[in-house]
C-alpha cells in the first residue's frame, strides 16, 4: 500500500532532521521518499493531509505493566499494545512483575510472540532476581539472549544490597541497565506521601526518604561495581539531587519520571480518590518542582508513564486497601505537551528526546531513522489540538486514571510501525 | 401582628389566678400530695404564680417542676423547621402524686398529649390535672382541662397571646390576627 | 438552624454554629439520662446500622444505648461472621444493607476516608465512629461537652493533648473542634509520635510533660496502644510512663489543679497513674456518661433533618 503523509513537519533530533511542510511517502511500510510536494506525483495512494502536524521517530515508553501472564482481566499484551498505539507509542518495554514473573526465557518468548504481529513492538524487562524474591539472581544471560532489555524487580527494589551488587556486576556483561524501583522496604507500606496532607487525611505515610535511601544505595553500588543504573519513576527532590551529583561524577545512572509526578501534587489525594494512589506516591509541590527542573536540565533523561492497569473492583474500595497505580499510555504524551512543552519548560526537541530517543539509548535499542529505505516507525503528533480525556474511550482494558474529563492540549493522531498504521482509532496494514 | 382585643388586663389576670388557686385547693381538698409542673415556656411562670398564691392561702410550698415536651412532639418529621430542644427539670419523685400540669393556651390538645407521654416517662403519677389559662377551642384530640382561666372562642385565623410580667413586661391576654395561617 | 450537613464525618471544617448546636442539644439529652425511664420516642421508626469493621465495644455500646434511648431500631454489623469474610466487597456489603431500607449508618473502619466513601455509595446519614488514624468526631464532641460542663467555657482555654498523636484519630478531631471553639491547643508526646507538619494546623508542640502541665488548663490523655504497630514508636512502657505518664507527683510538682480527660480504656500505670485516674482532677466517667448524651444529640439532629 502507498501512504502519503502530506505537508508534514518531519523532526528527528537524533538525525538532526528538521523539515517543514514536506510530503513523506511510505510504500509497504518502508519509507520511500521525503520532500516538498513529492506526493503529488504518486497515484493510488492513501493521502493524509497533516499540515502543521509533526512526524517524529516512534515514541517509546519504557515502563509499562502488561498484566499477561496472570491478570488478563486487567490487561493483555494485545490490549496493552493497543493502548500504547492510541497513546502515540510504537514501542514499549514491559515490566516483569507478572504472575509468574518474567524470570525465564519461556515467558520472554511468550510475550514477544503475543506481540509479534502487532504494530507496537514489545521489549520485555526481565526480573533481576528469581521470582523477584531478592534471593538469587535470575538467569540473566539466558534472559538477555531471549530478548530482555534490562533487569528489574520493579514493584519493589532489589531486596538487599548484596543481591543488588551482584545484579550490577553480572549485568555488566550484557551492558544492560538495572532498573530500580527505589524504595526502602522497612519504610514502605503507607498509602501516600508523608506531609501535612497525610496528617490531615489520617493516611499512613510513606516518607520521601524511603526513595532517597535506595537511590543513594544504588548509585553507590553502580559506582562501586561499574554497573549501569536506571532509576524508575523518580519522584523526590532529594533523589533528583543525588542523581544530578552522580552524573557529574560520571557514574552510569539515568532516570525516568512519570507524567503524574510532574503534573499532580499530594494535594490531589484529598477526597480519597483511589486513582490518586500510586507508588511512588504523589509528592509535595517542592518535589514536583524539582522533577520539572530536572527534566529541563537533563538530570532526568526520559518520561515513562508506569502504566499500571487495575480492575475496577480492586480500585473501587477503601483507599488504604486499593492497589497502587494508574494507567498512563493514553494520556502520557498529552500531559507532556500540556505541562512541559506548552508551559515552555521543554522545547519540542527536548520532549522528543525524552520520549523517543533517550529511552532507546538507555536500553541499547536502535533509534528509528526517518530516511529512504528504512522501516517506517513514526508517531504523528498534533501539538495543539485541545481535547477532553474520556476514559471510556481508552483502548486499555482498564480505566483507572485520575485524568478523566481533564482538558489537555496536544495528542498523537496515529502511529506507523511494522508495516501497520494506526489512525483515527483503527489499525490497518500498509 | 394585629391586635384585635385585650380580653384580660393585668388586674383581671391576677384575679383569674387567685380563683384558680382556690379551685385547685377545693377540688383536692387541700394541698397535700400536690405538685405543680409548668410547661415551657410560659406555663412555667404561671405555675410559679399558682405556687405563690397557694403559699399565701395555705402557707405551704408546693414542689415545682418544668417540662419540655419537644422530644415528644408528633410533628417534627412533617415540620419544615427542626424544633429547638430545651431542658426539663423535675427533681422530685412524681409517683402517686397529684400533678397540676400548667400551660398557657389550650388549642388542638397535641402539646398536652405530648406532655402526658413525657410525664409517664418520669414515673406513674396518681392523677394528672390540667390547668389552662386560656381555652381557645378547636380540639383535635380528646383532651379537656380541669381548670380553665378563661374561655375565648377563636377562629383559625386568630391567635391568643398570653404575656407574663417575667419575660414580656406585662400580665395580659391578647386576641390577635394570626401572622401565618398554618399555626 | 439545623446542622449544615446531613453527615458527621469529622470536625475538620465544621462550622462553630454546628458544634455549638450539638453541645447545647446534648444538655437536653443529658437530662433524659437522669430520668427513671431513659427513653424518648423521638427516633421511633428509624433504623440505624452500627457498621463496625474494627472492633470496639465501648463506642458501639455507647451508640447503641443512644439509639435505643431515642426509640430507634438498631442493627449491629461486625465484620467477622459476615459475608465480608467470604470476599464480599465493601461496596456490595453497603448496597445489600441499604436494600433492607435503613436510615442512618454509624461506621467505624480501619481505613481512613471510608465514611466519606460511604456517603458516595449510600443515601443514609453517615456518622463516623472512627476511621483509621483520621477522625473520631463524636469522641471529640463529648470531650468538648465534658470540658464545658466542668469549666463553663471553651473559648480561651489552654488544652493539651498528650500521647501518641500520630496514631490517634481522637487527637485530630479534638484539635479541629477545640480550635473552632476558640481554645488554644498544644500537643505533647515523644517526637516519634508527633505527625509531620502538624504544627501547620496551629498547635504548639511540647516534648516536656512538666511544661505541658504548667502551661495548660486541661490535659486530654490518649491511650498508648500497646498491641499495635504503635508499640514500635517508643522504647518501652517503662520509658513512656516515666517521661510522659501523668502521676499525682507530677501534678503536685507543677502545683496545678488541671482538668484531666481520657477517652478510655485507660492503661493504669502507663499513661495515667491509678491515683490520678481515680482522683479529683479527672472526669473520665463523666465523659462516658456524656458520651451517650452527645451521641443522642447527634443522632437526633441528623435523624430529624428533613
Amino acid at each position: 500500500m502507498k501512504i502519503i503523509l502530506k505537508n508534514v513537519n518531519v523532526f528527528n533530533p537524533h538525525q538532526k532532521l528538521d523539515e517543514n511542510e514536506v510530503d513523506l511517502i511510505i510504500i509497504n511500510g518502508i519509507i520511500s521518499a521525503m520532500g516538498k510536494n513529492k506526493g503529488d506525483v504518486i497515484s493510488d495512494a492513501k493521502v493524509f493531509d497533516l499540515k502543521g502536524k509533526y512526524i517524529v521517530p516512534g515514541l517509546f515508553d519504557m515502563h509499562v505493566h502488561l498484566r499477561e501472564p496472570g491478570r488478563e482481566d486487567e490487561e493483555t499484551v494485545i490490549t496493552g499494545c493497543n493502548s500504547a498505539a492510541n497513546g502515540g507509542f510504537t514501542s514499549i518495554a514491559c515490566m516483569p512483575n507478572t504472575d509468574p514473573a518474567i524470570d525465564s526465557a519461556e515467558i520472554i518468548n511468550f510475550i514477544i510472540n503475543q506481540a509479534k504481529s502487532h504494530l507496537v513492538k514489545v521489549h520485555p524487562v526481565a526480573a533481576a532476581s528469581l521470582a523477584r524474591k531478592g534471593e538469587y539472581l535470575s538467569p540473566m544471560a539466558e534472559l538477555y539472549e531471549a530478548g530482555a532489555v534490562g533487569f528489574s524487580d520493579d514493584g519493589t527494589a532489589i531486596k538487599t544490597a548484596s543481591i543488588a551488587k551482584r545484579a550490577f556486576e553480572y549485568s555488566k556483561m550484557f551492558n544492560v541497565p538495572i532498573i530500580e524501583h527505589c524504595e526502602d522496604e522497612s519504610l514502605a507500606g503507607g498509602s501516600m506521601n508523608e506531609g501535612l496532607t497525610s496528617t490531615i487525611l489520617g493516611l499512613p505515610p510513606i516518607p520521601s526518604v524511603a526513595e532517597d535511601l535506595i537511590v543513594a544505595r544504588d548509585i553507590l553500588l553502580a559506582e562501586y561495581t561499574g554497573g549501569t543504573l536506571h532509576i524508575a519513576h523518580i519522584s523526590s527532590k532529594k533523589s533528583v539531587d543525588l542523581v544530578r551529583e552522580a552524573k557529574k561524577k560520571g557514574i552510569k545512572v539515568t532516570a525516568e519520571v512519570t507524567p503524574h509526578h510532574f503534573t499532580l501534587t499530594d494535594n490531589a489525594v484529598r477526597g480519597y480518590d483511589t486513582n490518586t494512589k500510586m507508588n511512588p506516591p504523589l509528592r509535595s509541590q517542592e518535589d514536583v518542582q524539582a522533577v520539572v527542573d530536572a527534566l529541563a536540565d537533563g538530570t532526568i533523561d526520559c518520561i515513562a508513564c508506569d502504566h499500571a492497569p487495575h480492575s475496577p473492583e480492586e480500585k473501587d474500595t477503601e483507599f488504604e486497601y486499593a492497589p497502587n497505580g494508574i494507567v498512563g499510555l493514553e494520556t502520557s504524551l498529552a500531559l507532556a505537551l500540556t505541562e512541559l512543552y506548552h508551559k515552555k519548560i521543554l522545547s519540542f526537541e527536548q520532549l522528543i528526546e525524552k520520549m523517543a530517543i533517550n529511552p532507546r539509548l538507555i536500553l541499547n535499542i536502535s533509534i528509528p531513522k526517518i530516511v529512504e529505505g528504512e522501516l517506517a516507525e513514526i508517531s504523528i503528533i498534533d501539538q495543539n489540538e485541545v481535547w477532553t480525556v474520556d476514559k471510556n474511550k481508552f483502548l486499555s482494558r482498564s480505566k483507572n486514571s485520575p485524568f478523566d474529563k481533564k482538558l489537555l492540549t496536544g495528542k498523537s493522531l496515529g502511529v506507523i510501525n511494522n508495516h501497520k498504521m494506526f489512525f483515527n482509532g483503527e489499525f490497518f496494514s500498509i | 401582628m394585629n391586635i384585635k382585643s385585650k380580653p384580660v388586663d393585668s388586674e383581671g389576670f391576677d384575679r383569674l389566678l387567685t380563683r384558680i388557686a382556690h379551685e385547685i385547693l377545693e377540688k383536692n381538698k387541700g394541698s397535700k400530695n400536690l405538685v405543680l409542673i409548668g410547661m415551657r415556656t410560659r406555663g412555667e411562670f404561671l405555675a410559679k404564680r399558682i405556687q405563690q398564691k397557694i403559699k399565701q392561702i395555705e402557707n405551704i410550698d408546693l414542689p415545682l417542676g418544668v417540662l419540655d415536651v419537644t422530644l415528644y412532639r408528633d410533628d417534627f418529621r412533617t415540620r419544615l423547621k427542626q424544633p429547638e430542644v430545651s431542658v426539663s427539670n423535675i427533681t422530685f419523685d412524681i409517683n402517686e402524686r397529684d400533678i397540676i400540669l400548667v400551660d398557657d393556651v389550650l388549642y388542638t390538645g397535641r402539646t398536652v398529649r405530648a406532655a402526658l407521654n413525657a410525664l409517664m416517662d418520669f414515673g406513674r403519677p396518681g392523677t394528672i390535672q390540667l390547668f389552662i389559662l386560656v381555652d381557645r377551642g378547636h380540639r383535635a384530640l380528646p383532651i379537656r382541662a380541669d381548670y380553665v382561666g378563661k374561655n375565648i372562642p377563636t377562629s383559625i385565623d386568630e391567635e391568643i397571646k398570653v404575656k407574663v410580667k417575667e419575660i414580656d413586661g406585662e400580665d395580659a391576654i391578647y386576641l390577635l390576627e394570626s401572622e401565618n395561617k398554618n399555626n | 438552624m439545623p446542622l449544615s450537613s446531613k453527615h458527621l464525618l469529622g470536625l475538620q471544617g465544621v462550622p462553630r454554629e454546628d458544634i455549638q448546636l450539638i453541645l447545647d442539644t446534648s444538655i437536653t439529652f443529658r437530662e433524659v439520662l437522669e430520668r427513671p425511664i431513659k427513653k424518648v420516642p423521638t427516633l421511633q421508626g428509624k433504623t440505624i446500622v452500627n457498621l463496625f469493621y474494627e472492633s470496639s465495644t465501648r463506642t458501639r455500646i455507647s451508640f447503641e444505648l443512644a439509639e435505643k434511648r431515642l426509640s430507634a431500631d438498631t442493627i449491629n454489623f461486625s465484620v467477622s461472621g459476615s459475608s465480608v469474610g467470604k470476599g464480599e466487597s465493601f461496596k456490595d456489603t453497603i448496597k445489600n444493607i441499604e436494600a433492607m431500607k435503613i436510615d442512618m449508618i454509624v461506621v467505624r473502619h480501619a481505613a481512613a476516608g471510608t465514611p466519606l466513601y460511604l456517603t458516595k455509595i449510600s443515601d443514609a446519614n453517615v456518622i463516623n465512629a472512627g476511621d483509621g488514624i483520621h477522625e473520631h468526631p463524636t469522641q471529640a464532641l463529648l470531650d468538648l461537652y465534658s470540658i464545658r460542663e466542668k469549666l463553663g467555657k471553651l473559648e480561651g482555654l489552654k488544652v493539651c493533648i498528650v500521647g501518641d498523636i500520630a496514631h490517634s484519630r481522637v487527637a485530630l478531631s479534638n484539635i479541629y473542634g477545640l480550635k473552632t471553639m476558640g481554645a488554644h491547643v498544644s500537643i505533647c508526646g515523644p517526637a516519634t509520635m508527633i505527625p509531620r507538619n502538624i504544627e501547620k494546623l496551629g498547635v504548639k508542640i511540647i516534648y516536656d510533660i512538666d511544661e505541658a502541665i504548667q502551661e495548660n488548663d486541661v490535659l486530654n490523655i490518649l491511650r498508648i496502644q500497646l498491641e499495635r504497630k504503635a508499640r514500635e514508636y517508643f522504647p518501652s512502657i517503662r520509658e513512656y510512663s516515666k517521661y510522659f505518664g501523668i502521676t499525682e507527683q507530677r501534678l503536685e510538682k507543677n502545683g496545678k489543679d488541671i482538668l484531666i480527660l481520657h477517652p478510655g480504656p485507660i492503661n493504669r500505670g502507663v499513661e495515667i497513674s491509678s491515683l490520678v485516674a481515680d482522683g479529683k482532677n479527672q472526669i473520665i466517667l463523666n465523659q462516658v456518661t456524656n458520651g451517650v448524651a452527645v451521641r443522642m444529640a447527634i443522632l437526633y439532629l441528623l435523624g430529624t433533618l428533613n
